[in-house]
């Protein structure tokens, strides 16, 4: 796919709430979840995919089916028949591209040594592991240099996962008991307003998306992002739905939770570098003060009692936090280059 | 806020966590508004959002001896 060049005129992105295909297994998922066709023979057609994948993580096809039959089991997408959730075809198609991409991140996500599996060495260890990720600094970018256009792109990227923020992680809230199920629910209570609609964070979110003037319908800017930026919500969503990966998705959140105060307060410097008020910062600052509080519950009393009261769950806590930094890491990386390189970050005809 | 009996929790080369009922004031005796029902505050004097922590103490290598 050529880069598109990026101009100072273009002040847009494109918005399409009707999720185009990338491929044969997207589109046969796709057209069984809307009702348009049998899901049997889906299977062969996901270990078609699987098999020609080069890179599962980058593989537009395979990234997007799977987006889309997890969005099946949030009910995030409304044209998607709630009927065919579990749909044995469609659930035998998930495990097949599941297999591939935990077996692809499990060979290219460097693991660190393992701690102690107690509460205060698993939260230095998860601490160390944040505090060393050498990941392109995608916040100093948008703080200083990003121009109006890169900004939208930014917010357009993140909307995939944030316009349903902390959700991925709420399926772990039933696997657990005591002191880390009270300390995700928590954090979870929190991430969803305290009681508060209007401080849901998908929500303040929202808002933000609205006074950039983007469409903060959920899913309308799916066609418009890369493989890799649903490979990111996609791993969220399998260590978060598959319960044999219960730490995986408890070490992602408190990476997730680590990497995530200091960030927003340049994410929300840029904004108001660029000149957007409160009702568009007021996402990131939130951020600054809640997240600090959340990474020290995700550290000690979710992922450090959880090593603790079930320590064989230890290497995958690690596996997971490595994994949020890595796959993270590779989103920002692809938003940097593009940006340096003066082309947007989407998908071909999306920036307008 | 919650009627939950205070209570304060020292994180390792971090915050003190705030639980409970509990009004922070300024020096002033003016009152600061929480926005959460848990409140990390700074311990390192180097947040920019004090008396909240903004995570700051990570970075500048802050260590206590808990």
């Amino acid at each position: 796919m050529p880069a598109q060049p990026l101009t100072e005129l273009s002040l847009s992105v494109r918005s399409d709430t009707h999720v185009q295909a990338r491929g044969p297994l997207s589109e046969a998922v796709l057209r069984a979840l809307t009702g348009g066709r049998d899901a049997e023979g889906l299977s062969a057609l996901a270990s078609n995919a699987v098999e020609r994948a080069v890179n599962v993580t980058h593989d537009d096809d395979l990234q997007l089916a799977l987006f889309v039959l997890y969005a099946s089991s949030y009910g995030s997408l409304e044209t998607l028949d709630p009927t065919q959730e579990w749909n044995p075809d469609l659930i035998e198609a998930r495990r097949t591209i599941e297999r591939a991409f935990e077996q692809e991140l499990r060979e290219r996500v460097p693991l660190p040594d393992l701690p102690e599996p107690t509460v205060d060495d698993v939260a230095r260890a998860l601490f160390a592991l944040t505090a060393e990720d050498g990941g392109p600094s995608l916040s100093r970018y948008l703080a200083k240099r990003a121009t109006g256009q890169q900004a939208l792109e930014f917010l357009v990227q993140r909307s995939i996962y944030t316009l349903r923020e902390a959700d991925p992680h709420s399926w772990a809230i039933p696997r657990l008991t005591g002191r880390p199920k009270a300390a995700l629910v928590e954090i979870q209570s929190d991430e969803y307003g305290g009681g508060r609609p209007d401080r849901v964070h998908a929500e303040v979110f929202a808002k933000t998306m609205r006074g950039a003037g983007l469409d903060a319908t959920y899913g309308a800017y799916v066609n418009a992002v890369p493989a890799v930026t649903l490979a990111s919500q996609n791993m969220m969503s399998m260590l978060g739905l598959n319960r044999r990966l219960l730490g995986a998705i408890v070490g992602h959140l408190a990476a997730f939770e680590m990497t995530s105060s200091i960030p927003n307060r340049m994410y929300g410097d840029g904004f108001r570098r660029l000149g957007y008020g409160d009702d568009v910062t007021d996402y990131f600052d939130e951020h600054v003060e809640a997240d600090a509080v959340h990474e020290q519950i995700a550290g000690r009393d979710l992922a450090g009692s959880l090593a603790e009261d079930r320590p064989g769950l230890l290497p995958d806590i690690m596996f997971g936090a490595a994994a949020c930094l890595t796959v993270d890491g590779w989103v920002a990386e692809h938003l940097l280059s593009s940006f340096e390189r003066g082309v947007s970050s989407l998908r071909e005809g999306y920036p307008l | 806020m919650s009627d939950e009996a205070p209570s304060i929790t020292p994180y390792p080369d971090g915050p003190l966590l705030l639980r409970g009922n509990v009004e922070l004031l300024t020096s002033d005796g003016e009152r600061i508004e929480r926005r959460r029902r848990t409140v990390a505050l700074c311990r390192c004097g180097l947040s920019a959002i004090k008396p909240f922590c903004d995570g700051t103490h990570k970075a500048a290598g802050f260590r206590t001896e808990d």
